[in-house]
């Protein structure tokens, strides 16, 4: 037996010296995605709050309403909700779910599975729990103010009157996916209405539903039989955890991969002269900025925040080492977001800058500490802020940490600078207007440290109430209105320096058409995608 | 009240040895994981990173963070905490890893299989070019085979395995075709064979699969070369000065005079003394490779234990980490106790 096991085994060795593997474009009805997924701990909406989660989300709970990916400028549109009605008051919104929507496991979608999803995102009070608790929802009162009547009704009592833009943005973002009622309770623990079930396993009504997951290597999505949608071309998306992006490159040009989603842009640019592969650029919602803490004497001065944003050298960086990844941009809204503001007022200038440096109290300046984490494009940026701050006679040290240990030090209030990017948490202005320009209460027990504005001890009572009052406009021109004027007094007083807007390159065969990552607003479609 | 006449310069019945061995090397294990255990908690625990932030993320609200703060036990004085740790370890429960989510006792099950296959391959390779060239080099000191084998080492030393891997994958990969691309297997090929092992190609191989065994070979055979080169290396040039040292002994000289074979001289005699000290060359350098290699587990997209426990450290996921830990340790221990066992068997002295 051993013996026959033994040259059973040298012979398929000798064999596959002789017998090379054969390669072939992928299946025509199936997607192939390398990707760097080892960020996902969750699938379950309630709970998900990391970027490869949300693509797969995206493709695997529909929500009440929902961006169309190949429209995304048009905002939200009906998906299991056919519509909805405010009242006078503007405190309750009635949606009317639309029929003949099934979840994979065949159960029907009704407004008793919206209830219970929207519910349990408040009972569980996961992280992104937020987005919906801001309307006011608790664990105790969520069955006074989240209530289905009936199958195809769904009612929704807000504490304020928000406006209906924010609110139903709020219910695009993943935490807004419904869940399968029957399916979640069936496989409930200890009362907690199936979250451990639903990390590893899925129960949606979308285009895919999860068929397996190893985490950091893969997952693997099939169709969903029972899509109320037009049939998805890609019957089959695997989505593959490859970390490296050289490695990626070398796939997508064999042809053992579709689409490569992390390419350098040294690989992007060796893509170039490369037949039937194609690059795609994406604006994503991704800020990268720069923050002085208020605490620190000198950096409290405006002049001298003036004079280290004019010393900044952003078309330099977005020229050369960030070229193809990052766009000059200067507010706290990313452009495609409703009122973003596209105006670029600082540009490097040394003598503007010292000039600046002179008016203010310090004209010496004198040490600044800069806190990054050990990411290359943002060792890169720290670098050249440290050549041209220095330039002004600032002595600029760098503080290199794990993106954990920078964090810390951030939300402890121990920086001088902290140079970092942000995304939004949900497709609506007030996602970083409420971060970037609100913070009523400075105070050390505030103890705010989910807003960047107290992380920098920047105390903005005033502002505080214009970004207040953005929220509750329900006049959409208006509202516009009030966020392009909060940028551009953020812009000129802020210790925030905004200073570029992610651009995602995505290669993939030139077959594959209709990719479209999400734009700034939400994640990856995998249901239009065609080759 | 204690005896404490026990112990030195009394006459009490001994432990048989065997017995008496096998209690002092199963303390010295528990003593060794122990002590291992406890600095690498501490180390975890004394970062300057915070485990709550590496579970909620930055943008939980106060509360959740006090909650999450609570249910890892922070809450509680350190040495409560590795007791605690301890306790649950003992009773086989590991914990979750926050940053799959999942059991770490399914994780490690899950990424140990693929690194013992990808180190038992590599040193596989290492062994049967390295042993033989490491040999001939040492008889034929000075030779082109001599300066080859020392050439072979020098690059292996000092050529970076990142760079190396990434030419090895672009050229019998990405230009020759020869090999499958990163990752374990193809992705026509997942999910035919029930594992047993965990590793494919025993698995593949048991089941009767042979497509999935090709496809499993042909991804494999790429890292496990350049892993086994770098074993190769070391363990050649190790086995070229240990066979030196004993080709120049007096014994080799006499048995030259008494007219054996040159085969004889060598095999026969100079390697038999060396193979004592080879058996710890190998075991090292498998044990280096179970340790996983963190660089060619990423570029090859190899889901191992390395990349695993690199993962989960920058991620402050302290219960991968020291699940990992825990495996690592008892792999060196578990190595060291074999290659003690060889040298009984090897060396008639030591019996």
């Amino acid at each position: 037996m051993k013996t026959s096991f033994v040259a059973a085994t040298v012979a398929s060795v000798l064999a596959v010296g002789l017998a090379m593997p054969s390669f072939a474009e992928t299946p025509p009805n199936m997607l192939v995605i390398a990707n760097r997924i080892d960020d996902i701990k969750t699938f379950d909406p309630a709970e998900s709050f990391e970027f490869a989660g949300a693509d797969v989300s995206r493709n695997i709970y529909q929500k009440l309403v929902n961006f169309d990916p190949l429209d995304l400028d048009a905002g939200y549109q009906p998906q299991l909700a056919e519509s909805w009605t405010i009242s006078d008051d503007g405190l309750t919104i009635t949606f009317t779910m639309a029929e003949g929507n099934v979840f994979a496991s065949g159960n029907p979608v009704t407004a008793k599975d919206a209830e219970f999803s929207l519910r349990r995102a408040v009972l569980l009070n996961k992280t992104p729990s937020f987005i919906l608790t801001q309307f006011g929802f608790t664990p105790e009162n969520v069955e006074q103010t989240i209530v289905a009547p009936d199958d195809r009704t769904l009612v929704l009592t807000l504490d304020k009157p928000y406006a209906l833009s924010f609110v139903l943005n709020c219910l695009t973002a993943t935490i807004g996916g419904i869940v399968d009622m029957e399916t979640a309770m069936a496989n409930a623990v200890d009362g907690d209405m199936g979250n451990e079930w639903l990390r590893t396993n899925t129960a949606g009504s979308g285009p895919y539903k999860m068929v397996d997951w190893k985490p950091s290597e893969s997952v693997l999505m099939d169709l969903n039989p029972n899509y109320g949608g037009e049939k998805p071309a890609m019957e089959r998306v695997i989505v593959q955890h490859i970390q490296e992006s050289a490695t990626q490159r070398l796939q997508l040009e064999r042809g053992d991969i579709d689409v490569a989603r992390n390419l350098s842009p040294e690989d992007v640019a060796g893509l170039a002269d490369v037949a039937d592969v194609k690059v795609i650029d994406e604006l994503r919602g991704r800020l990268m900025y720069f923050a002085a803490n208020q605490k620190n004497e000198m950096l409290s001065d405006p002049k001298v925040i003036e004079a280290l944003k004019l010393a900044t050298d952003y078309e330099g960086m977005a020229n050369s080492f960030l070229k193809g990844q990052y766009t000059v941009h200067q507010a706290f809204l990313p452009r495609t977001f409703l009122g973003a503001l596209e105006e670029t007022p600082f540009a490097y200038d040394m003598d503007a800058a010292k000039a600046a440096l002179a008016a203010s109290g310090h004209p010496d300046c004198g040490p600044i500490k800069i806190s990054v984490r050990d990411a290359q494009e943002r060792l890169d940026i720290a670098q050249s802020l440290q050549n041209t701050w220095g330039q002004l006679g600032c002595e600029v040290e760098l503080i290199v940490g794990t993106g954990a240990q920078t964090l810390d030090r951030y939300r402890a209030r121990e920086h001088d600078i902290y140079l970092g990017a942000w995304g939004p948490d949900y497709p609506d202005p007030n996602t970083n207007a409420g971060t970037f320009a609100f913070n009523p209460d400075n105070s050390d027990e505030a103890g705010a440290t989910g807003l960047l504005a107290w992380r920098n001890a920047w105390g903005i009572p005033e502002m505080s109430e214009d970004t207040l009052a953005a929220v509750v406009e329900n006049d959409v021109d208006t509202r516009r209105d009030m966020y392009l004027a909060l940028q551009r007094e953020h812009q000129q007083i802020s210790p925030f320096g905004v200073m570029f807007q992610q651009i995602e390159q995505n290669g993939m065969r030139s077959n594959v058409e209709n990719f479209v990552a999400g734009g700034a607003t939400t994640a990856v479609s995998y249901w239009v995608i065609t080759k | 009240m204690t005896d404490t006449t026990h112990g030195e310069g009394r006459h009490t019945p001994s432990f048989p040895p065997w017995l008496k061995t096998t209690l002092t090397t199963l303390a010295t294990v528990a003593a060794t994981i122990l002590g291992l255990l406890f600095v690498t908690f501490m180390i975890g625990r004394v970062m300057p990173i915070d485990p709550v932030l590496a579970v909620i993320g930055e943008r939980a609200t106060q509360e959740q963070y006090d909650q999450t703060f609570r249910d890892l036990g922070l809450d509680q004085p350190l040495l409560v905490q590795f007791w605690i740790y301890v306790t649950d370890v003992l009773q086989g429960d590991f914990g979750k890893s926050i940053r799959t989510g999942q059991e770490v006792t399914t994780d490690i099950a899950r990424v140990f299989p693929a690194t013992l296959e990808l180190a038992t391959l590599g040193t596989l390779f290492g062994v049967v070019l390295g042993v033989p060239l490491g040999v001939i080099a040492a008889v034929r000191r000075g030779s082109w085979i001599d300066q080859l084998a020392r050439f072979v080492g020098l690059i292996g030393y000092s050529m970076p395995i990142f760079w190396l891997g990434l030419v090895g994958l672009l050229v019998f990969y990405g230009i020759l075709g020869w090999v499958a691309g990163p990752g374990r297997l193809g992705i026509f090929y997942q999910g035919i064979v029930e594992p047993i092992t965990g590793m494919i190609l025993v698995d593949s191989a048991l089941r009767g699969e042979w497509a999935v065994f090709r496809n499993a070979f042909s991804h494999i055979i790429l890292p496990a070369s350049l892993l086994g080169y770098y074993s190769l290396a070391y363990i050649s040039r190790m086995t070229r000065s240990f066979m030196l040292e004993q080709l120049g002994s007096e014994y080799v000289t006499t048995a030259r005079v008494k007219g054996l074979s040159e085969w004889q001289v060598v095999w026969g005699h100079a390697f038999r003394n060396i193979r004592i000290q080879l058996v710890t060359v190998i075991a090292l350098a498998y044990a280096n490779l179970l340790e996983g290699s963190v660089l060619t587990e990423i570029i090859f997209a190899w889901p191992g234990l390395g990349q695993y426990i690199t993962t989960s450290l920058l991620a402050n996921d302290m219960n991968s980490v020291l699940g990992g830990t825990i495996v690592i340790g008892t792999i060196f221990v578990g190595i060291n106790i074999f290659s003690d066992l060889l040298y009984r068997f090897f060396d008639p002295r030591a019996k």
